[in-house]
């Protein structure tokens, strides 16, 4: 391995060992797994969880929450965003909307819907919630940056709305939808995990968070703390790549 | 093609004062004159009088990244025709580049293909903003011969005698 390949892997694995020898020591420093377990006794527990089917239906039912609920919160947002753009008196009737459900506090919303749907759906609904705010903000910033050439070009060329929002409008508006999708779920899958732990529906990795918290098994709240870490990478880094996939499919060098 | 009392001013700066312009409506007719004298103001102004039966192309190439060389021609057809869009494509020397994307084309090549899709629109007459910037003085000559021979009325912006030499009328501004 050498060259930037090497680079990358240093830049990346040496503030690991360097963040882990700090655990370590502050964990030798506790002295009581309780308060503080050390990286080394997470890593046995989160290996001996990871052998269970539980962890993984675990993981993937909380992801698959997660999922569906930041996908109907981009629909949801995406779509207020373009009506907000072809008609201004559907912007200014739901831009305050949008506006109150980014500035108020998950913790509210999840006490509020768990009022209101089963455990189950509370996560989902929160991912929506979390993600449609973002969401929509990147599409409207992306419509604006549309090319106000290109706009003119599609009026001298006579193309109709539907032609402008598919050549121009919705290519225009890609790069920051993409990157507003990929703040979205990183939310999206916090607050859903947060929403997990408050209302606990069976399967949920925030639900095994919280008994693990009440049943004071530290070492495996920080195991499964790792894994939703871990998860949410892996989600970034998948969606990532579809991302990356579905633009080589668009503008490159040749078709 | 007629325009009277043309006024056009950019903030104090007048470009037309109350000018009367008559062109041909057959043949090339070329817009000459230094730059900033109001050579696009003037073709604009036509094309804003004629613009329901003109193509117009613009001075700058607004082409679209996301979009390959024949999807620009098929983009502007009312019934795309992938027959008509290579006929077009060989007028301006672009047979080849069929599924190359802007990006991947020179600036000479990206002019021609903006005057192919400009050629693609349905239209009885043309109005070309500096067709030939960065095309090479051999081809220029090819593809006027070419434009000319489509038998539409054509008014474009240009400098050079080369151009001239062509050119059924010329307006010097």
């Amino acid at each position: 391995m050498r060259g930037p390949r090497a680079k990358n892997a240093i830049k990346l694995l040496l503030p690991l060992a360097l963040w882990l020898g700090v655990w370590e020591f502050l964990a030798l420093g506790v002295g009581h797994s309780l308060l503080l377990p050390g990286p080394g006794e997470v890593a046995v527990r989160l290996f001996a969880l990871a052998w269970t089917g539980e962890f993984w239906a675990t993981a993937l039912v909380s992801l698959g929450r997660v999922f569906l609920g930041g996908a109907l919160g981009a629909v949801l947002g995406a779509t207020v965003a373009a009506l907000s753009a072809w008609k201004a008196p559907v912007g200014w009737a739901l831009t305050p909307v949008m506006k109150i459900v980014r500035a108020t506090p998950v913790a509210s919303f999840i006490l509020l819907i768990w009022l209101w749907c089963s455990s189950d759906w509370v996560p989902v609904v929160i991912a929506a919630l979390m993600s449609a705010p973002v969401v929509w903000s990147a599409t409207a910033q992306g419509l604006e940056s549309a090319d106000p050439k290109l706009l003119e070009l599609a009026r001298a060329y006579r193309f109709d709305r539907y032609k402008t929002a598919r050549l121009i409008y919705i290519p225009s508006a890609k790069p920051a939808v993409a990157a507003g999708c990929r703040t979205a779920m990183g939310l999206a899958w916090k607050a859903g995990v947060a929403a997990e732990a408050l209302s606990r529906p069976r399967l949920a990795l925030g639900t095994q968070v919280y008994n693990a918290k009440v049943y004071l098994e530290t070492t495996d709240l920080f195991a499964w703390t790792v894994a939703v870490v871990a998860l949410s990478f892996m989600l970034e880094r998948g969606l990532w790549a579809l991302w990356r996939l579905w633009e080589r499919r668009g503008a490159g060098g040749t078709a | 093609m007629e325009l009277r009392d043309l006024t056009v001013h950019f903030g104090d700066k007048r470009v037309f004062d109350h000018r009367d312009f008559t062109f041909p409506d057959h043949g090339l007719t070329l817009l000459t004159g230094p730059s900033g004298v109001g050579k696009t103001t003037l073709l604009r102004a036509l094309f804003d009088r004629y613009r329901a039966d003109s193509a117009f192309l613009f001075q700058e190439d607004r082409l679209l990244p996301w979009r390959t060389v024949e999807q620009h021609l098929l983009d502007v057809m009312p019934a795309p025709d992938r027959s008509v869009a290579a006929e077009l494509l060989e007028l301006v020397e672009l047979t080849g580049e069929e599924k190359n994307y802007p990006g991947a084309l020179s600036g000479g090549m990206a002019r021609r293909l903006a005057l192919g899709r400009c050629l693609a629109l349905p239209s009885v007459r043309l109005l070309l903003d500096e067709p030939f910037a960065g095309v090479d003085l051999a081809r220029q000559g090819r593809i006027l011969a070419r434009l000319k021979a489509l038998g539409k009325p054509i008014v474009m912006t240009g400098h050079g005698p080369e151009l001239e030499g062509y050119a059924d009328h010329v307006t010097a501004l």
